[in-house]
């Protein structure tokens, strides 16, 4: 039952570099039009009412553009959110808790200390369920079991404990991004280093390979791709774990805290602001591994 | 949870002994093929170090809860507990063993887990670990239990947030899908940026769902909805593009038109993708509930519960909504792959 | 050859493929007739635009230039009108339908009713010699089986043309045999027209009535050969001479075609 390769050559003509970033940006400027039309549409009630409190008659283009520059509005304008992020940014020193780079830094340090910690770890429990047996079969259902459970939820709870135990929140806060993100990297590396073919094992075994010579020179480069695809997942969740890490003890610094603050006392556009910080990070991130992977694949010269 | 040896099963055990110490073999080069040789023997050496590890830990539990010396003083105890240690790793190795039949595979992890459980205990009750730090298993298994009147209701909220949500995301995200399947610009449009939206927080929109939509389940729902959209999204289109050019062309002989081929080609087809999404949903959408929670909620709900009770230090409290909240996502998550289970037998991954 | 009118006419076909790097001619003026009722063979090197060729006369692939007819219409009105069964390179089964519902997907697109859908794709079954696996999946049964299967399928709609891209390729020559025998058997009691693309020389001269040899770059017809032996063959005529010279004579043709070059 072999499948057989169709000889066929590549038929579809390459589709012209603007048939790629068009749709994309037409998509981007409806969503932004809708933005624009529900900010005037969901703040239209608070702002009727103030315009009738002011007495003078009022048309629609005096509706319209008071919407899009409320103080607090229930949904604010791109415009307003893009200057909210810009001043954040220019108008304040990189260490002032007004700018966005400060607590995005705080935000990032946590990140990248969990992400590093979960990938360590990760590895050095895939490597142990691919060569033991016990572990493969006792702690692999588990590992993949715990990945139904809400992890998240516990994060409150380890920050305000290791907390008390004295350990700096950057630390309570990698701990939580460290137990979310050694998941996917184990379950990726797990499939990863066993991903060559019988064929291949069988023949390093005709070389008389030992395990550790097996690890170095089949498992761990066949791995590499999986470990890639599943890091990215992973950085993701652990800038999440970061921010939500900052959620309960009333953290002063960091995205999540900027988005509590900003949910307790109603701004709604700093909200906003750290939202967009929070998803140009996340963007980067995923980003930089994307750049990590492309220079590892051609150290490794499986891409030119 | 004895492993009984009766006569006929140990003829089983020892034929398809071999026949998993053959294919462990392939994963585990250097794995011993020794399971053939008198299984009964192997199954009651098992049996009699299940027994062993059974009465040295009931032994242990008794001295830790008893109202002796503290633990850190009875030096019997330290090695009562190593001893146990070995007597486990020698049962995890045998019981790892078995694989046949299917029920038996269940034993190394329930023994480790066991195992996890009983340390915790032990530790926390023989050393004397401050409540407010972590809190023995028993006494969870009481806050469950003394709280269940205030849990219950929490637990509906959650649940009625992570329901609503998951229904709505895992459908509007199928919609699309269909909806970009049609349109290709639309496809070529979205899905980047529904590939971006992996990497963003979605979480972090919380406050602004309560501020929409108030405290009540609703803007959890919406947050859960939200989550699970883009998931949903990339799958399904990855599912739908997943057939061969192949089966297309047969389509395009037989002159169906594009519903039938979605309807009896590419959404058969797509169901494992389709899956794929709707069990890391399940997780994600009970985790953003949650989560949301943390940012406003009324006095009801698990997300609540946690971040009031760990406010007040009551940590078993927190530790019962923990564990309530896990047991329902692996029940969500285990009847999704029921489901999945049902609808693709066909798909190479269960055929061995 | 009945008189009726030919089941394909090719006049001066030609298809150029527009790739990202340069044009490939994969078909250059290729004039073709093929009677109902012929069993014809293409035959020729990877490259040479034989499947392009059947591909054409079933629509899935448009010509540039040249015209073509298939039972009198364009092959967009005969493919429209299910004039013919296709049979690939591989089974193309679902695996999530039996055996029975497989065959019965193009009768259900066809919108027949349930109980002659039944009918019909056992009727086919039994053609192929499966009837008693119509309970089994794709994944319980061997690869010949499988292509029996896709067989059927193909002739459940009951089309007046087969059109089947090397369907043997992927199975043992023992099995291959077994399924070249039953074809022609199948050929002899239906009498439809049968255009059967390999690149197996003693396939095609045990099955064809004419052979259709072809060479690449560009695509095209070195030569068409009659095939004298008779009807009715067996698979021992294989060993026959006069079944040496035939191969001997597409040999050379695939020679001339610089085909083993």
């Amino acid at each position: 039952m072999t499948e057989v390769a169709l000889p066929a050559p590549t038929r579809q003509p390459v589709a012209p570099a603007s048939g790629r970033w068009l749709p994309v940006l037409v998509v981007v400027i409806c969503i932004l039009l809708l933005w624009y039309a529900g900010a005037v549409g969901l703040n239209a009630p608070q702002v009727t009412e103030r315009l009738n409190n002011l007495g003078s008659p009022w048309g629609w283009q005096d509706l319209v553009s008071a919407a899009w520059a409320m103080e607090r509005p229930v949904l604010p304008a791109p415009h307003q959110v893009a200057l909210d992020f810009y001043s954040s940014l220019v108008d304040n020193d990189i260490d002032s808790p007004r700018n966005l780079l400060f607590h995005a830094g705080v935000t990032l340090s946590a990140t990248l200390l969990g992400f590093g910690l979960g990938l360590l770890l990760g590895v050095l429990l895939a490597v142990g369920v691919v060569h033991s047996r016990v572990l493969d079969r006792g702690l692999l259902p588990w590992i993949i079991a715990s990945q139904t459970i809400p992890i998240l939820a516990i994060a409150p709870m380890a920050v305000v404990v290791l907390g008390s135990l004295g350990y700096p929140p950057l630390v309570s806060k990698a701990v939580i991004s460290m137990y979310l993100c050694f998941f996917p990297i184990v379950i990726g590396m797990v499939k990863g280093l066993r991903s060559p073919e019988v064929l291949q094992m069988d023949l390093m075994r005709t070389y008389s390979a030992s395990r550790p010579q097996l690890l170095w020179l089949l498992r761990l480069p066949a791995a590499v791709p999986f470990l890639f695809a599943s890091a990215k997942v992973a950085i993701a969740t652990s800038l999440v774990g970061a921010i939500v890490g900052e959620l309960p003890t009333g953290a002063q610094a960091g995205l999540g805290a900027r988005l509590l603050q900003g949910s307790y006392f109603g701004q709604t556009v700093q909200i906003w602001s750290a939202l967009v910080m929070a998803s140009l990070l996340g963007v980067a991130l995923v980003g930089l591994v994307s750049l990590a992977e492309r220079a590892t694949a051609r150290l490794m010269g499986t891409q030119p | 949870m004895t492993a009984a040896a009766s006569p006929k099963e140990s003829a089983t055990v020892s034929a398809n002994a071999n026949a998993t110490a053959n294919a462990t073999a392939n994963a585990n080069p250097t794995a011993n093929a020794g399971v053939s040789v008198r299984p009964t023997r192997f199954k009651l050496g098992a049996v009699a170090l299940f027994a062993a590890v059974m009465a040295l830990s009931a032994w242990i539990l008794l001295q830790v809860h008893g109202s002796g010396p503290r633990a850190q003083d009875m030096p019997i105890l330290w090695l009562a507990l190593a001893g146990w240690a070995v007597l486990v790793a020698l049962t995890l190795n045998r019981l790892a063993l078995l694989q046949q039949p299917k029920p038996l595979r269940l034993l190394a992890p329930g023994l480790l887990g066991s195992a996890l459980l009983f340390i915790w205990e032990v530790g926390v009750v023989g050393w004397d670990v401050p409540r407010v730090l972590l809190p023995a298993p028993h006494a969870v298994a009481q806050a469950l239990v003394t709280r269940w009147d205030v849990l219950w209701p929490d637990f509906k909220q959650t649940a009625i947030a992570v329901l609503a949500g998951y229904a709505i995301g895992c459908g509007a995200g199928l919609a699309a899908a269909l909806l970009c399947d049609r349109v290709d610009f639309l496809k070529r449009g979205l899905l980047p940026l529904a590939g971006l939206a992996g990497a963003v927080p979605i979480v972090g929109i919380a406050p602004i769902m309560v501020m929409w939509f108030g405290f009540d389940w609703h803007s959890k729902a919406a947050v859960a909805a939200v989550v699970t959209f883009f998931p949903m999204l990339v799958n399904t289109l990855a599912g739908l593009a997943a057939t061969d050019a192949m089966h297309r062309d047969l389509m395009r002989t037989y002159a169906a038109s594009h519903n039938a081929t979605l309807a009896k080609l590419r959404l058969p087809g797509a169901l494992p993708f389709i899956f794929n999404a709707l069990k890391i949903n399940s997780t994600l959408a009970l985790i953003s509930a949650i989560v949301a929670e943390f940012f406003g909620s009324p006095i009801y709900g698990l997300g609540f519960r946690i971040s009031a009770e760990v406010a007040r230090m009551n940590v078993d409290v927190v530790w019962a909504a923990i564990a309530m909240s896990a047991l329902a996502g692996s029940l969500f998550y285990g009847l999704i792959a029921l489901m999945e289970r049902g609808l693709t037998f066909w798909h190479p991954s269960y055929r061995q | 050859m009945s008189s009726a009118a030919p089941a394909v006419v090719v006049r001066d076909l030609s298809l150029i493929f527009q790739t990202a790097d340069s044009p490939v001619t994969a078909l250059s003026d290729v004039n073709l007739t093929i009677e109902r009722g012929e069993f014809v063979s293409f035959i020729g090197p990877s490259g040479c635009g034989k499947t392009t060729l059947m591909r054409v006369i079933a629509d899935l692939e448009r010509a540039t230039s040249g015209s073509i007819s298939v039972n009198g219409m364009s092959p967009e009105a005969a493919r429209l009108k299910r004039a013919y069964g296709y049979v690939f390179q591989a089974a193309a089964l679902y695996p999530w339908r039996n055996v029975l519902k497989n065959v019965m997907l193009p009768l259900e697109i066809m919108g027949l009713p349930a109980a002659e859908r039944d009918s019909r794709a056992r009727q086919q079954l039994e053609l192929v010699g499966l009837n008693g696996f119509e309970g089994k999946y794709p994944w319980q049964l061997s690869g010949g089986m499988q292509q029996r299967v896709s067989i059927a399928r193909a002739l459940a709609l009951q089309p007046q043309m087969l059109l089947m891209d090397e369907p043997f390729g992927a199975l043992d020559e023992i099995t291959r045999d077994h399924l070249n025998e039953q074809l022609l058997r199948l050929w002899e009691a239906t009498g439809k027209t049968v255009i059967f693309v390999t690149h197996s020389i003693s396939e095609a001269v045990f099955l064809s009535q004419r052979i259709v040899v072809m060479s690449p770059r560009p695509g095209r017809i070195l030569e068409v050969i009659d095939n004298p032996l008779p009807a009715g063959r067996l698979l021992d005529a294989r060993e026959s001479t006069g079944f040496a010279e035939v191969a001997h004579r597409v040999r050379l043709a695939l020679r001339a075609g610089h085909s083993y070059d």
